[in-house]
């Protein structure tokens, strides 16, 4: 039984790379690398949502205008070029929302209220007044779209870091990886000195190291990642109500999390232990023959 | 089968002196050949160029057909799978059995565990050592591993032996019975090259000689080739 392990095991890599030094710390990565892609996943569906939006952003408010002569305004403002849609809002909603500040049946007038969406999200705010103070005399206009274009750009911005810290994680983590391996080969040294003696090429004894690093970085990722979990899952459950997604419970598996890219962790984090565990050992065999 | 030409040989920087210096000489296969020379006249320098585990710095080493300086790595990792190498320390590997050190040649070479089981039993009983096969290095006497090296190095029939110092660790008797055993690879057609500082050893079984002294060849004792 111990023969058969030690026999595919000539470089006694199974003591040399062993604890948990290495997966312990590739876990870590892996659950940063887990938090940025789910950040980025949340951010690029913050975006999308808000910029979606952000065409639906004017709002005209009529002043002591009974239903009749809102719906005329609206027949107007919907007749303009680059407007895509015009709403005008249900008086109860409006109370609704209003009731909070006003109580449930407000003495004042309240305004009829149309919801302008543009076709083009593009076009100065001013231009766009002028022209729905032209269809509708008298109105308050109010645009929406510049700052929740500036939330989008946010958004944006909030994605491009979490890509960033993804890149940054991937790089720690094969310096880690490297590290690791020089100290096994600086434990292994008699051992290669051995078996490159003997004719092993320099495929042969690199393979071994990197199927061992890859496991244990696989290992410490697929840790990382399981750990990362719970903490997305109460994530995506509070930010439900914004990304537009129902507000799961607790329990609920949500909808909102890059499920893909997290079960890819694992699987790149073996790739990138395999990859720099060749090209360290590849390297450190230059200086024999 | 081997050929050194001109050969010079240096360790790390430039102003480190020679190991070995304008070495020239050739031996024919199937030959039996003694290095030998006092501690620190180049013979384990010698015998790392024969085995290509050195390149060499000046001149040509031609090994098995194989000339050293300028071939690329993995035809020299192939050169090394053909010959046999018996280190004074031994360097057998202490965490795995003994019949799994002698194993790996044959399984570097890609033989399959079946094949190997057959050459692997029967090189250990014909050094002596069949009972052992399941204890690991520590466990045995130096004369023990010293005859575990020799089965290494000879179970994948390699057409180069060489040998550093390889009685220096045993007993008279031990090393009478070790010169057997490299006697008997060489009756069966196996080229050997014994490096060593015993006298009384080389007296015991006449064969030419390469004398070093210094990194140079100082005698020259009839080789053919």
């Amino acid at each position: 039984m111990a023969r058969r392990r030690t026999s595919r095991d000539p470089l006694g890599l199974g003591r040399a790379l062993s604890g948990l030094l290495l997966p312990g710390l590739v876990a870590a990565m892996a659950l940063l690398a887990a938090l940025a892609l789910a950040g980025a996943e949340a951010a690029a569906g913050l975006a999308a949502r808000w910029e979606r939006g952000a065409q639906a952003a004017v709002t005209v408010q009529l002043f002591g205008a009974d239903a009749a002569t809102a719906e005329a305004a609206r027949t107007r403002i919907a007749a303009l070029p680059g407007v895509a849609q015009a709403v005008v809002m249900d008086p109860a909603q409006v109370a609704a929302l209003l009731a909070p500040w006003l109580g449930e049946a407000p003495a004042l007038p309240l305004p009829g209220v149309i919801e302008v969406r543009l076709a083009d999200g593009s076009e100065p705010p001013d231009q766009v007044r002028a022209r729905l103070l032209v269809a509708a005399p008298g109105a308050e206009v109010e645009a929406h779209g510049p700052w929740v274009r500036n939330l989008a750009t946010l958004a944006a911005s909030l994605q491009a870091m979490a890509l960033a810290l993804l890149a940054l994680v991937a790089a720690v983590a094969a310096a880690v990886v490297a590290v690791a391996t020089r100290a096994g080969l600086a434990a292994r040294r008699d051992a290669i000195e051995v078996l490159h003696g003997l004719g092993a090429s320099d495929g042969n004894i690199a393979g071994r190291f990197a199927m061992r690093v890859a496991g244990l970085a696989a290992l410490g990722a697929l840790a990382g990642t399981a750990l990362a979990l719970p903490a997305l899952a109460l994530l995506a459950g509070l930010a439900a109500p914004w990304s537009g997604q129902p507000a799961a419970g607790l329990v609920a598996v949500p909808a909102g999390l890059p499920w893909g890219a997290l079960a890819a962790v694992p699987g790149i984090a073996w790739l990138l232990g395999f990859l720099t565990a060749q090209a360290t050992v590849r390297r450190w065999l230059q200086r024999l023959p | 089968m081997m050929r050194f030409e001109s050969v010079g040989l240096r360790y790390g920087t430039s102003e480190a002196p020679d190991a070995v210096r304008d070495l020239s000489f050739a031996l024919a296969e199937g030959s039996f050949t003694w290095l030998t020379g006092p501690s620190g006249a180049g013979k384990s320098s010698v015998l790392r160029l024969m085995s290509a585990m050195l390149r060499p710095t000046r001149g040509e080493v031609s090994v098995l057909g194989v000339a050293t300086r300028r071939a690329n790595r993995a035809a020299l990792a192939r050169l090394r799978r053909r010959i046999g190498v018996v280190f004074q320390d031994f360097r057998l590997l202490p965490y795995m059995s003994v019949f799994d050190n002698v194993a790996l040649p044959l399984r570097l070479a890609g033989q399959s565990e079946a094949a190997l089981r057959a050459d692997v039993t029967e090189i250990l009983r014909w050094v002596g050592l069949g009972a052992k096969a399941i204890m690991t290095p520590p466990e045995l006497s130096g004369g023990e591993q010293q005859r575990v090296a020799i089965a290494r190095a000879v179970v994948a029939r390699p057409a180069l032996l060489v040998a550093d110092e390889p009685t220096g660790n045993l007993d008279a008797q031990q090393a009478r019975r070790l010169l057997a055993l490299l006697a008997e690879m060489n009756r069966l057609g196996t080229t050997v090259v014994v490096a060593t500082h015993d006298e009384d050893l080389v007296a015991r079984f006449p064969a030419p000689r390469l004398a070093l002294a210094e990194g140079r060849l100082t005698t020259r004792e009839p080789l053919d080739g």
